[in-house]
């Protein structure tokens, strides 16, 4: 059976946000409106940030927010949200796309980062993600492939 | 090796994927942990990845440390291991 990794209710593209936390809290809520996670589990990944510094940018334009499954997740899952104009943290580091990531337990969640990983680590296909206003082809990006069989 | 992140769960895990990856492909055997940023600085390794972030604050310990900037990215990775190396 073919798992879903993104929902496409779990896509918002083109999107504008006044500071990294509202980038967070508006994929967080995609996640929460899908059932996969608690309000909690946003709140912990921006107390998280604030001191730790932000861990969750991953690749260059690219932020991967997540907290532990303990603070609120109910199912795994992600949300995709890009943004028209990039949001910096104080470090000055901007971000545009914004994978928020909601994982049960450690052995479930590798076939998602996978996933992931093969998006974020080619530049073009995060440019044709960040130009792109179509939900069906950020939908098939991320659960094409077949990989998560 | 150890892979840090913030929680020890999400990035470092696809950074230790993106290690594994080049090790693997290096033919270099290597342990390769996760864990999380607090606990980073009394572990036992012979080097620590991170993301930038995390990179500037471990620096200066005994233990060398590499920063990534895309942590999927096998070619930035296997370009800062082998410099590590030397």
């Amino acid at each position: 059976m073919q798992r879903e990794l993104l929902e496409k209710d779990a896509i918002l593209l083109q999107q504008d946000a006044a500071s990294w936390e509202d980038a967070i809290k508006k994929a967080g809520q995609l996640l929460i409106d899908t059932g996969k996670i608690r309000e909690s589990y946003i709140e912990a990944t921006i107390r998280n940030i604030h001191e730790l510094g932000p861990y969750i940018l991953i690749a260059p334009n690219v932020a991967l927010p997540h907290s532990r499954p303990e603070d609120g997740v109910l199912e795994q899952g992600i949300s995709v949200l890009t943004l028209r104009k990039s949001v910096e943290f104080d470090s000055e580091k901007p971000f545009q796309l914004v994978i928020c990531l909601a994982a049960v337990d450690e052995n479930l969640h590798i076939e998602m980062l996978q996933k992931i990983a093969e998006v974020i680590a080619d530049e073009a296909l995060v440019n044709k993600l960040l130009s792109s206003t179509s939900v069906d082809e950020v939908y098939k990006m991320f659960n094409g492939g077949g990989e998560l069989n | 090796m150890l892979a840090v992140c913030g929680m020890g769960f999400g990035s470092s895990m696809m950074l230790k994927m993106t290690i594994e990856k080049v090790l693997k492909e290096k033919g270099i055997k290597a342990d390769v942990q996760t864990t999380d940023f607090s606990t980073a600085g009394s572990e036992k390794a012979d080097f620590i990845f991170t993301n930038e972030e995390f990179g500037r604050q471990l620096a200066g310990g005994t233990v060398p440390v590499v920063a990534i900037k895309n942590i999927a990215d096998t070619k930035e990775v296997r370009e800062k291991l082998e410099a590590a190396l030397q």
